[in-house]
């Protein structure tokens, strides 16, 4: 497999290890795991690192809305155009295009569904191609990226065996 | 009460008294586990629920359900290996049992039984239950640990009546392609040998694909093919295996099979069927994990100065140690908490290695291999 393919699968599953981890685990030197994670990141495959948050055991007022929206289109208004305006808020924390009821699906984040109410009222709402909104507040997250939230067990194996 | 003397004979596995020191000791980490990390995936637990929730907990067929039989052998295709699932096929409890029922159904009391060395450590006391002689064959490290035809002529395997070994290998790590086993299995023809090939490590492998001992020439009648669910799919606690074999053997398996155990797990059956169906993508997942632990306790070995050979199976690693390799390990357990398995519990020729298991998380691998390289210094 190519080293790019490599890299990538490691960092999916832990980007805070180090390159001499992923160098040790794909059988290649440091060199070429940094150069991996270069062309990944100047060919725009990998756009950043994150923490995957729980955060119902962080002490913070948070909530995530998850918004529907239905737009319409014109000769000169294309869905790049609006996503862009959308995109550009640092209430919204994803946008997509999605195939189905309605165009474009949103997660937008404030403090209260107050906060985010407002927000999509106030800003998401007046934009004159958007011609409908329904938000869905989040209640419970069970899994993220993969990475379930709920505890478990501990490793219970016998701890030497044949 | 009076125990029977050919058990008072057997000695109790060398790996139990690494189990109780690792058990009393704190904050330990363990290198020393012979079975996968993972949990079973989830289709195939889904199916055992469901089955339990359907109320499918009667007995199956001694030969276990037609579906599965049906199922393993399709499943068995991948090497090449074409068995009947009506008269060729037997379904255990575990690939332990398949062991057990080899030697009972297919060998005679005071039978030579040739056991490869080191190696998993149930073949020797199975093969004297049943009233064997075990005749020990050294495998060596400057081979990759593979049996070789030489290794059993200067055992003297020539007037052996059975061969049983494991590949991909527990505890080596070692694997045997097709050009390593034609002459084991020359071998056994020319001498007569049953074989009883346990392949339970097949989906483990990691420089190329598992070849199957019975698909050489003239070796599908007289090799059992003991395999299971056990290693790949993740589920050594729903003790399901099976066992390939001509039909006049599998006959014999059952006679056993069916006054000893009567039937294998019923709602491991369940799981067993699913997995087989719908499970591949999960078992490559866990298989392409332990590829990458595999390189990595390689390489971090290599780098403290440990001479390790190139392991392709399994999930296992067999490096040298410095001294004696029991004191080396129960050292290394006391001083830093870090449990492996001494490689002499595995037979002659384990001896100055350690069995060192990578099925753990990588954030243990880490935290282990650099308590290792603190111990070493
Ligand atoms: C080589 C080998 N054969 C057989 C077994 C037992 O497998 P099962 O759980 O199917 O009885 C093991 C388990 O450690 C093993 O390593």
């Amino acid at each position: 497999m190519d080293a790019e393919r490599d890299v990538l699968d490691l960092l999916l599953a832990d980007a805070r290890q180090s390159t001499a981890d992923i160098a040790r685990q794909t059988d290649r030197t440091e060199a070429e795991v940094e150069a991996a994670i270069d062309d990944l990141e100047a060919a725009g495959v990998v756009h950043g690192y994150q923490a995957v948050v729980d955060w119902a055991n962080a002490d913070e007022e948070r909530v995530e809305g998850h918004v529907e929206l239905n737009v319409e289109l014109d000769r000169e208004t294309k869905y790049e155009d609006i996503a862009g305006r959308i995109a550009n808020y640092s209430e919204v924390e994803t946008l997509r295009l999605v195939s189905g009821d309605y165009d474009f699906a949103a997660v937008v984040v404030g403090t209260s569904m107050r906060d985010v109410s407002a927000f999509v009222a106030d800003q998401i709402a007046p934009i004159p191609e958007v011609t409908q909104t329904v938000t869905h507040f989040v209640m419970d997250t069970y899994k993220r990226r993969g990475v379930e939230f709920a505890d478990h067990d501990d490793d219970d194996r016998l701890s030497v065996s044949p | 009460m009076k125990v029977a003397d050919r058990v008072e004979r057997t000695p109790p596995s060398g790996i139990r008294k690494f189990f109780e020191l690792a058990e009393a000791a704190d904050d330990v980490i363990s290198l020393g586990v012979g079975e996968p990390d993972f949990s079973a995936p989830w289709a195939a637990r889904a199916a055992a629920i469901d089955a339990l929730e359907r109320g499918q907990t009667s007995y199956t067929a001694n030969r276990g359900r037609a579906d599965l039989r049906e199922g393993i052998a399709e499943h068995v295709t991948q090497y090449d290996l074409d068995y009947d699932p009506e008269s060729e096929i037997i379904v255990t409890a575990g690939a332990s049992e398949a062991v057990d029922l080899s030697m009972r159904a297919l060998v005679d009391p005071g039978d030579t039984v040739a056991v490869p060395q080191p190696s998993y450590i149930s073949y020797a006391p199975t093969a004297k239950f049943a009233g064997a002689e075990v005749l020990p064959v050294p495998t060596r490290a400057e081979n990759g640990f593979k049996l070789t035809d030489d290794a059993l002529a200067a055992a003297g395997a020539a007037d052996a009546d059975a061969l049983i070994y494991c590949y991909p290998n527990n505890p080596t790590g070692a694997v045997m392609d097709e050009a390593d086993l034609r002459p084991v299995a020359n071998f056994a023809r020319e001498h007569d040998l049953t074989v009883f090939a346990d392949e339970i490590y097949a989906a483990l492998t990691y420089g190329g694909d598992h070849d199957s001992i019975a698909t050489l020439p003239g070796m599908g009648e007289r090799t059992v093919v003991i395999g299971g669910f056990s290693k790949a799919f993740a589920m050594t606690g729903l003790r399901l295996g099976y066992a390939l074999a001509p039909p006049e053997a599998v006959e014999a398996m059952n006679r056993v099979h069916q006054y000893t155990m009567l039937s294998a797990p019923t709602t491991a059956q369940f799981a067993g069927l699913e997995a087989i169906r719908s499970c591949d993508d999960a078992v490559e997942e866990m298989r392409e994990a332990y590829d990458r632990r595999r390189r990595y306790v390689l390489s971090r070995f290599r780098e403290m100065g440990l001479d390790c050979f190139e392991a392709e199976g399994a999930f296992y690693v067999f490096p040298e140690c410095p001294g004696d390799d029991e004191q080396f390990a129960e050292n290394l357990l006391t001083e830093e908490g870090v449990a492996v398995v001494p490689g002499s519990v595995f037979g002659e020729g384990g001896e100055g290695h350690l069995r060192v298991s990578y099925a753990t998380g990588m954030d243990d691998l880490r935290e282990a291999t650099a308590r290792i390289e603190r111990f070493l210094d």
